[in-house]
């Protein structure tokens, strides 16, 4: 093995091949900043990736008060050290000149610099009149999937029995709230069934809309080891894209998109033809199965070929290999979660599983992904549209049990109507009823659809906007009172990945100028609000990161994200460690499910389940009848067409995505260097098909253009299906001299200009993947090309056409195979 | 078998109504994106069930138009523009509320009417009957699920916190 490489040019790094049940061998990353030699690093300090949600854990260098570079942790569960892109270069953006290191606040128009007592007076004041002449109704929190769960959960306190306003969610609505809804669909309550470990042990992997190679690129090392050592597992690829996984898999199934709930049942009406089903696992466990049968009995392959575009032989051979598993592994992401009816196709995949008797078992698991990093801590603190604790709104039992915890009466907790979702919130926003909104690490001018409704929603004279950021992102730029705040590396935390491990984030340097973090503000707030819990005691009752945690642990007892058997120590030095982690699981579960459903009863569950086409609630009612004894529910969905589709005027269908070189809205990684040139403006992807048919080729500046609005970018033709365009949404215009949003100057070149206002009815989550389109030619390339990878699913059709994406001298990192995980291997590490 | 016949029409019209009331409240509220979206979609099984009622009916001699024209996309520009102009103020919350309820009644109303066809369709033995009813029934009471479950959850904020 080379002893570094140009992890620009190959993001996934060199091999280190193993076979099946084998341990996946440890293969130490680390980059340090030019000049810096190893020795010359004076600590290193234990952190967890902050750019995605698989959980990379690594040591922060630290010279004096400066971070020099990142090394992968071999200990770790998740990474064996390993570390991807994004982790390797993000970290610099923490040095950026550009930070925010003081409060503003607007004053005649414009944002001008003051103290914190003056930023948090004017929160504070407008809270209060606000609760007094409106009520809390008026106060609403748009949070994040980025901040630690010690920010979150005290959030969550502060919003829900403080100010008592049934209003805060996490822009985790637009990432992970598929995948909690898909589970509380199939399984009565939230929590991830699988663990990272399956793919280790799986003869095959199914990723439904899931380029993993670009938004967990670590754990696609890990299927990329296994494809090249013994009894490599099989891979099915369910995208519109020809991703690096569609390039590796046995078979890809390209359909329309929109159409999943299709190809799914389709997936599943040949399970079940062929009788691949485990009879035994589904008359033990399950209820459902029969209206399931009924619903799929006409969806054959031929039948969902006309609907989804996809060969009906392609169909089948992909249930052949399903059926045939005997160790099934399957990801679902965002190709379903913000897809047209994102959870009634999320549902099917875990149906799929449920059919064949694949869970709890190694290899046999589902895994529905989270899209950032510390997503799971927003829907388990109750800072995303739920209770924390996994807890049920409509049970009085379970209303009561917080309240105790939080000690105050039932009352003081709204739980009239289902936490409100964020794009519900925006509508109150639009409507006047929320009269203040305070954005806490997300950039919804950038990040939601329909860019031009938010802004005129944001800018709004009545609505006062609070953001809290590290920099002055294009909605920080529309509110009265900006706030610093602290990030990853410049304080202490905790945070859970996409399966169920939690990882210590320590503080490595201190924040720039009088940045915070985010919990300081927080616990500010509380103070200056003087919340108080019915005994006139202090309703925040801890004061830093570990108190805070200790407080979580015990909101945590006896619901499946049990955390009271870690502890801060417990994760220090080691490997992360799994929820439940409690007195029976002392090192955390690996697999949920081992022995059975296990939170489904009617009196455990998190939710009574949602009729998949509407959304409407089932009552306690009619769930306590259908699963009285809390086994796993079969859901099945009709097929219903897109709510926009393709016509003479917008002929295209189109959808959004991401690159493994950026993350969101580029506020960090726009902000390293080998990160920003990588992929540093928009493009617009095409198929050779539809490009030759209208003479359009690399490099053209073309404009797209739906109802909603349009953008511009550079064309680069690919292998995508044809009639598909594709666009990133990471490009905004806080590096245009517009700022904020297009003007006169700056054409519009963030994607969300184009995305339609529509959401999942079931699990709220917008859907930035299924929008029809137009495509005009601005100007000819003559020789320019497009600003898009050629390392990933945007690589050019024609190999050689275009330059290849490569970061140079300035882009290496080392590379040290170091055998099976142990805790000796850790420090030799990048010698 | 009058009854019947006259159940089979005063259903199909009120199918029709409902189909009808689904699309014209989600031209009203277009900028309440999910009311918008879901009443499109649940018109469509209104104007299912007409369909069905009417190849029901031809056994009793009744000739009910089906309505088959989806009347999506025909919205109007005026009604669009209208909701757009008022989605910034309040009133229209109010509105919705009212909207909601209406169709509820209305839905409800059918679903009785799918009750009764229900009972004739046993105690007449005819299969056709009873499995229209079969059918469509389900839909209906998902149709007054949801607007339940949009009132509970709009009414909070429209009535509480739009002072």
């Amino acid at each position: 093995m080379e002893p570094s490489v140009d992890r620009i040019a190959y993001p996934w790094g060199s091999r280190t091949p193993y076979g099946r049940h084998e341990a996946w061998p440890t293969r130490v990353d680390a980059y340090l900043a030019e000049g810096v030699e190893p020795e010359k690093v004076d600590r290193w300090v234990q952190a967890a990736s902050i750019l995605h949600s698989d959980g990379d854990a690594m040591d922060i260098a630290v010279v004096g008060n400066r971070m020099v570079g990142v090394r992968g942790r071999a200990t770790d569960r998740v990474n064996h050290g390993r570390l991807g892109p994004k982790d390797l270069f993000g970290w610099q953006a923490n040095g950026s000149a550009d930070r925010l290191t003081r409060p503003l606040i607007r004053r005649d128009g414009r944002l001008v610099e003051c103290g914190w007592d003056t930023a948090m007076d004017r929160v504070v004041s407008r809270s209060r009149a606000l609760l007094d002449e409106h009520g809390p109704g008026s106060l609403g929190f748009y949070t994040s999937g980025q901040l630690f769960l010690e920010e979150y959960y005290t959030l969550a306190v502060l919003a829900r029995a403080g100010i008592g306003t049934n209003h805060l969610d996490g822009n985790t609505r637009l990432c992970t709230a598929t995948a909690g809804e898909a589970l509380k669909e199939s399984f009565g309550c939230d929590g991830q069934p699988g663990c990272y470990d399956d793919f280790d042990h799986a003869d095959v992997i199914a990723l439904f809309g899931h380029n993993i190679a670009e938004t967990q690129p670590v754990q696609w090392m890990r299927i990329l080891d296994r494809l090249e050592g013994a009894a490599p597992p099989l891979l099915v690829c369910v995208d519109p894209r020809p991703t690096q996984v569609a390039r590796r898999s046995a078979v890809h199934l390209a359909p329309r998109v929109g159409t999943n709930v299709a190809l799914m049942n389709a997936l599943l009406h040949e399970i079940i033809r062929t009788d691949r089903v485990d009879h035994e696992y589904i008359e033990a466990h399950t209820v459902g199965y029969e209206e399931l049968t009924e619903q799929v009995r006409k969806c054959s392959p031929e039948w969902a070929a006309g609907i989804c575009d996809v060969p009906a032989a392609r169909i089948a051979e992909a249930a052949e290999i399903l059926g045939n598993a005997d160790q099934l592994t399957s990801t679902v992401l965002q190709g379903f979660y913000q897809s047209h009816q994102a959870t009634a196709a999320a549902v099917q995949v875990n149906n799929l599983h449920l059919l064949r008797g694949m869970l709890g078992r190694p290899g046999a698991g589902v895994l529905q992904m989270n899209g950032q990093p510390t997503a799971e801590n927003t829907r388990e603190c109750g800072a995303n549209g739920d209770l924390p604790g996994f807890r049920n709104w409509e049970n009085a039992a379970h209303v009561a049990d917080l309240a105790k915890v939080w000690n105050v009466e039932p009352s003081a907790i709204p739980h009239y109507a289902p936490p409100t979702h964020a794009m519900q919130m925006f509508r109150y926003a639009e409507q006047g009823s929320i009269r203040m909104l305070w954005i806490s690490g997300t950039n919804p001018a950038v990040s939601l659809s329909e860019l031009s409704r938010i802004r005129s929603i944001l800018t709004q004279e009545r609505l006062f906007v609070v953001v809290q950021d590290l920099f002055l992102t294009e909605s920080a730029q529309l509110a009265d009172v900006v706030l610093p705040a602290a990030t990853w590396g410049e304080k202490t935390g905790t945070f859970t990945n996409a399966d169920r491990t939690v990882h210590l984030s320590e503080k490595a340097v201190d924040p720039p100028g009088e940045a915070r973090p985010d919990l300081e503000v927080f616990l500010d707030y509380a103070t200056r609000m003087d919340f108080r819990d019915k005994d006139d005691g202090l309703l925040v009752k801890w004061d830093d990161p570990e108190s805070a945690f200790e407080a979580w642990k015990r909101c945590s007892v006896g619901h499946p994200c049990d955390y009271t058997g870690i502890t801060y120590d417990k994760l220090r030095g080691g490997s992360g460690v799994q929820w439940p982690c409690n007195d029976e699981a002392p090192d955390g579960t690996e697999r949920l499910y081992r022995d059975g459903i296990a939170w489904a009863h009617p009196d455990l569950c998190e939710s009574y389940g949602k009729d998949l086409v509407t959304g409407a609630a089932d009552s306690v009612v009619e769930y306590r009848s259908l699963n009285p004894d809390g086994k796993a529910i079969v859901k099945a969905a009709p097929y219903l067409p897109p709510h926009e589709e393709p016509s003479p005027e917008y002929p295209f269908q189109l959808t959004t995505g991401r690159t493994i070189y950026h993350f969101h809205t580029r506020t960090k990684t726009g902000r390293a260097p080998q990160l920003n040139a990588a992929a540093p403006d928009v493009w617009v992807e095409i198929s050779a098909g539809d490009a030759e048919a209208r003479d359009l080729h690399e490099g053209d500046l073309v404009e797209v253009t739906t109802p909603r609005g349009a953008l511009r970018g550079r064309l680069r033709v690919t292998g995508l299906r044809t009639g598909l365009l594709f666009v990133p949404f990471h490009y905004g215009y806080w590096d245009t001299p517009a700022g904020h949003g297009p003007d006169g100057d700056t054409p519009s070149r963030a994607a969300n200009e184009t995305t339609v206002t529509d959401w999942d009815p079931v699990s709220k989550q917008p859907l930035f993947k299924t929008a029809a389109a137009a495509l005009t030619l601005v100007r000819r390339g003559d020789g320019a090309t497009a600003p898009a990878p050629t390392t990933t699913a945007s690589a050019p059709v024609r190999s050689g056409a275009v330059p290849a994406t490569a970061g140079g001298p300035g882009a290496y990192a080392s590379q040290v195979p170091g055998g099976l995980p142990s805790p000796d291997t850790q420090e030799g590490g990048i010698r | 078998m009058n009854g019947i016949k006259d159940l089979l029409r005063a259903l199909h019209g009120d199918e029709e109504h409902l189909a009808k009331e689904f699309v014209a409240v989600a031209d009203r509220h277009r900028t309440e994106h999910e009311v918008h979206h879901v009443a499109v979609d649940l018109a469509a099984w209104s104007r299912e069930h007409t369909r069905r009622i009417a190849d029901t009916a031809q056994a009793y001699d009744l000739d009910l138009d089906p309505l088959d024209e989806p009347h999506v996309g025909l919205l109007s520009t005026i009604g669009r523009k209208t909701a757009e102009a008022v989605g910034r103020h309040p009133e229209p919350a109010l509105l919705l509320l009212r909207d909601l309820r209406d169709l509820h009644l209305a839905a409800s109303g059918n679903s009785l009417y799918w009750e009764m066809l229900a009972q004739a369709g046993q105690a007449t033995k005819d299969e056709a009957l009873l499995d229209v009813a079969t059918r469509c029934h389900p839909q209906t009471l998902r149709q007054m699920r949801w607007t339940n479950t949009m009132i509970k959850t709009l009414s909070p904020q429209a009535l509480a916190s739009l002072r």
